[in-house]
Parts: C-alpha cells; structure tokens; sequence
C-alpha cells in the first residue's frame, strides 16, 4: 500500500510526535519501505492458525491482593520531576 | 574468571578495570563510569576477606552494566535524550543478585536507544567502535558490553535481547553472548522494549563463566510474574548426538566466510561422532516480517509512558499540556524509536490490525510450532547468528530494512522464546570475529552452554 502525507501526519499524531517537514518526508519513505517489507507476511498461509500473542508457559499468575512496601518513596519519585509543588508533579496549563 | 582472594585484592581488580575502560576511551564503550562506587565496594569486600568472612560467587568481579538496568549508581539513559539526568532510585532485580554475591558494576554501556537497532550507531551518545577494526560497528543493541567484554576490561556484562541485541554484537567482537529462554531472568527494573520477547543475558569469554552467571541471576521473582520457576540448577544435562542445522539459512545472502565456519563447525562434531541433520524450516523465511509488526507494536505501547511528565528530559518548547508531551518526545526519541513506535501505531490501527499485526501472531505460531518439530529431529541447532561480520560505521544507517536484515536469524528464537548461544567461531581474512548460533528447547539453557564447549578444537 501507499503511505501518503496525512497517513504519516496521522501516524505521529496517534504517537504523539509533533513532526518537521523535513522529518514528515524521511520518516514518510522510511515507513514506506517497511511496510513493504512487512507486508511479504501476506504470501503466507494462515488458514485455520490460531495467534501466539505469548511465549510464557504459563497465564493467570495470581498474587495476593495486599499493599507491599514499594522499592521507591514518595520523595524519590518525586525527584525525578522536572518540577514539584505541594507534593505532586507540575505540569503547564491543560486547557 | 579472576575473583578477589587474600593475594588479588577487589580493589586490584576494580582499579585494573577502570584503568583499561579509561585507555580505551576512544571506543565510545561507557556512558558512566562509576569510580567513586566500585572503588568504595571494592574495599568492603576486601575487608570482609581480610576478616575471613564469606564472601560471594563474584566477589570483587568487576562487570559492565548496559544502561538500560535501573540501579542508583548512574543515570539510567537507555541511551536516549529522553532519558537524560534520570537517576533510579530501584535497583534491577537482575542486578541485586549479581551484586549480592559481590559483583561490582565499574560502568554503564553504551546501546542503541531502547535498544532499538543492531550496530549501537542509534545511540544519542554517539556509536561504540568494534574491538577489532575502530571502522566498523559494534553491532547492537548491546554494543557497548559487547566490546568490553572483548577488550577484557570486565570479567562480563550484562546485556538484553529482544531480537538479538546480546548474540549479534557477541558475533561482532568474538565473545560468548547468552540469550536464555524467555522468562529466565527477571526483568523488573529494566527498561521494557518489547514485552512477549525481551530477556536478560550475559557476554562472557567462557562458557563456564556463562553458567556460573546464570545460577546466580535465574529464577522466579515476585517483581516480575512472567518469570519462570528455578529451574536451571535442577537441569539435567541432555546427552547430544544430533545437531540441526537449518537448510533455509543455507542461502546467498549469508557471508561465505560464516557458511565456511559453520561446516568446520559441523565436520567437527561429526568426528567427534555426533550426527548433523538437515532441518526444514519454511516459516523462518518470515519470522523477520512478523518480529517487525510484534515487536514496534509492542514499543509503541511500551514508550508511550516517555512523556516528560515524571522523570527525564522535559522539553522547553511546553506552553500546554498537549505540547509538553509531543514536543518532548519528538525532541527526546532517536529517528529509529520515532520508526518503530510509529510502524507499531500503524500495524495496531483500525483497518489494519487484521492484515499485519494479527497475521504476525499466526505467523509467530507457525515459527513455534516449527521449533518443536525440529527438536523432535535434533537435540541442539548450529546456525549463523548474522549474514555478515561486523559492517562498516554508517554502512546501513540510511536504510532501515538493510538494518532490520542483519536481524533475519536472530529473531526467530526471540518470537519462540527458546535459548540461543553465540560461539567464537575464528575469524576472516580481515581479522574480523565470526561468531555462530547454538539453540536449543526451551529450558535447555545449561545443556546448550555445557555442550558449546563441544565446539572447541
């Protein structure tokens, strides 16, 4: 298929890229060709072929349902932050 | 490898090791080097022997840790702007146990960002040179541990594999490089890629040394649930006689020097009276197509959380919420993450989850299902680990699927989840390092380190 310009805008929205120009088009024929590549999958028959979404030989690993001590503090998170205020992270005006 | 007794002091070894980290500088290997803490370890354990006290299965061993496993020694990058000034303050899993037995971490290495590439030239820290020719690639992603390994400025080092980030650039320097079976090794408190397929292993010059590091980190841990039960100690050694090898990899596209590694290899184990079988695997032919639709989809559910918000780089550029986030990661991501995270966002949207992402689980269960037939002919499989030894610096940085190529017999074992060996195999005329693949089931682990030391003349 053909990944045209507002496919690409459309791609870093979803992944909350703002793009320049210059990086609209590589990024556009980059992704071009990789989805070439990735679209060979199609010769290959999968009739009646249940998915492997995981290699774990296990599921529904359960634990306790209980509050355990956390590795990091309040404050050690909080560190991390650009910029805290009254115990919590601040961020720019949302609306 | 050298632990610190009463005669080699940890401190000795600790100050040898950053001592060559510093003489090879030039090779780009470390993002941090941790002097002040190795040194400060170092004495403590020294202490401890002088006291006669125990000490630990690594004491005084000084190792490289990839700079994608959380610890407070060091920021942990990933090698990404993003990532910049973020210091832990949890410490992997992976490396508690290490160190609790007394390994001592004297720096971080260099990776492609997130782990997202296979020459460590995607690094917003700039690429590792190749131990054996500074024109050339370290491969990747865990280029840097697989140089200082080569260098012998550690003992070992710690690397992850989501599709052959520890066996390729194990290839390239000529080290013994780990990928165990998915699930091995805990992977709380490492930077997540891909979640169905990354694992944790070590480069080592020895296959001894491999298997003294796996009984150390292996095992089930209440921080990570897709850990395995201990079952590495308790491994019963398998008793080899037929070794696979796989006639679709039997191909142009392989460098002739690798296909003439391979059969010394195998006339080598014949006339040890072991018997090689001819495996057909059709549906690897497209394990790479799939590990490239799985594995962004993945990424871009995985580093969607970068957003400025709680730790790392912050974009200036923030006057609204909206724009923090995207300015952020547009300024913080390396090309190769913008790729990957959109490819994922593409193969997962409406009107296309069917055609690709869902085709790619189906394909990876048909690569599953061929494993096990395999095994059902052969005990272990000898394969190239990539179609060529390590490649000139900025040879394949404007061509992504060139790059996504040097991958096509390294992802298989990670969409299945099964155990792969990266073996020295000699070198090329060029003195370039060529390095070989042993795979084997699930769980085989021990087996498959014991029997690669079958393959030295």
């Amino acid at each position: 298929m053909e990944i045209k310009r507002e496919d690409i805008l459309h791609l870093a929205d979803l992944s909350n890229f703002s793009l320049s120009d210059a990086e609209v088009k590589s990024l556009g024929g980059d992704l071009q060709s990789i989805i070439k590549y990735i679209s060979q999958l199609d010769e290959l028959d999968t009739e009646n072929v249940e998915p492997t979404y995981q290699v774990f030989e296990m599921e529904n690993v359960w634990r306790a349902d209980e509050i355990l001590p956390q590795d990091a503090s309040r404050e050690e998170l909080l560190a991390l932050t650009v910029e805290a205020k009254d115990n919590q992270i601040k961020v720019p005006k949302v609306l | 490898m050298k632990i610190a007794n009463r005669k080699v002091t940890a401190e000795r070894l600790v100050r040898d090791a950053l001592d060559k980290a510093k003489h090879f500088a030039d090779y780009n290997i470390f993002t941090f080097l941790n002097e002040e803490g190795a040194l400060k370890k170092a004495r403590e354990i020294d202490a401890k022997i002088a006291a006669g006290e125990k000490v630990g299965r690594l004491a005084g061993v000084p190792y490289a840790l990839k700079d994608n496993f959380m610890s407070p020694e060091g920021d942990t990058t990933a090698s990404a702007h993003i990532l910049e000034g973020c210091a832990s303050p949890i410490t992997a899993t992976a490396v508690e146990k290490l160190e609790a037995e007394g390994a001592i971490m004297i720096g971080r290495t260099n990776l492609d960002a997130f782990a997202h590439g296979s020459s460590t030239e995607n690094s917003y820290f700039g690429p590792t040179l190749n131990a054996y020719d500074q024109s050339r690639v370290a491969g990747g992603s865990s280029g840097g541990s697989a140089v200082a390994v080569a260098l012998d400025i550690v003992e070992f080092a710690t690397g992850t594999d989501t599709g052959g980030s520890i066996r390729q650039p194990a290839s390239f320097n000529g080290v013994y490089g780990l990928k165990p079976t998915y699930g091995c090794i805990s992977r709380y408190g490492v930077v997540a890629m891909a979640s169905s397929t990354d694992c944790i292993g070590f480069f080592t010059k020895t296959p001894g040394d491999m298997d003294l590091l796996m009984s150390v980190a292996n095992g089930k841990d209440s921080k990570d649930l897709t850990t395995l039960d201990n079952y590495y100690h308790d491994s019963k050694l398998k008793k080899a006689k037929r070794i696979g090898v796989i006639k679709e990899f039997d191909n142009d596209s392989v460098d002739k020097n690798i296909k003439k590694a391979l059969k010394k290899k195998c006339e080598l184990l014949k006339s040890k009276g072991y018997e090689i079988v001819e495996l057909e695997m059709p549906a690897l032919k497209y394990a790479l197509a799939a590990y490239y639709i799985i594995v962004p989809a993945e990424v871009a559910s995985n580093l969607s959380r970068y957003d400025g918000v709680r730790y790392g780089f912050r974009s200036k550029k923030s006057e609204d919420l909206d724009a923090l986030y995207s300015e952020t990661r547009s300024e913080g991501f390396m090309p190769e993450n913008k790729r990957r995270i959109m490819i994922g966002n593409f193969v997962l949207s409406s009107g296309f989850y069917d055609a690709y992402f869902l085709k790619a689980a189906k394909a990876r269960t048909l690569i599953v299902e061929e494993y096990a037939k395999a095994f059902e002919k052969c005990d272990f499989i000898l394969t190239p680990v990539a179609p060529n030894p390590a490649f000139k610096l900025g040879e394949k940085t404007n061509d992504p699927v060139a790059m996504y190529l040097e991958d096509a017999m390294s992802v298989p074992l990670n969409l299945a989840g099964v155990p792969g060996l990266t073996i020295p195999a000699g070198k090329n005329a060029d003195g370039l390092p060529i390095g070989l693949q042993l795979i084997g089931p699930r769980r085989s682990d021990k087996s498959l380190i014991e029997f690669s030391k079958e393959l030295t003349e």
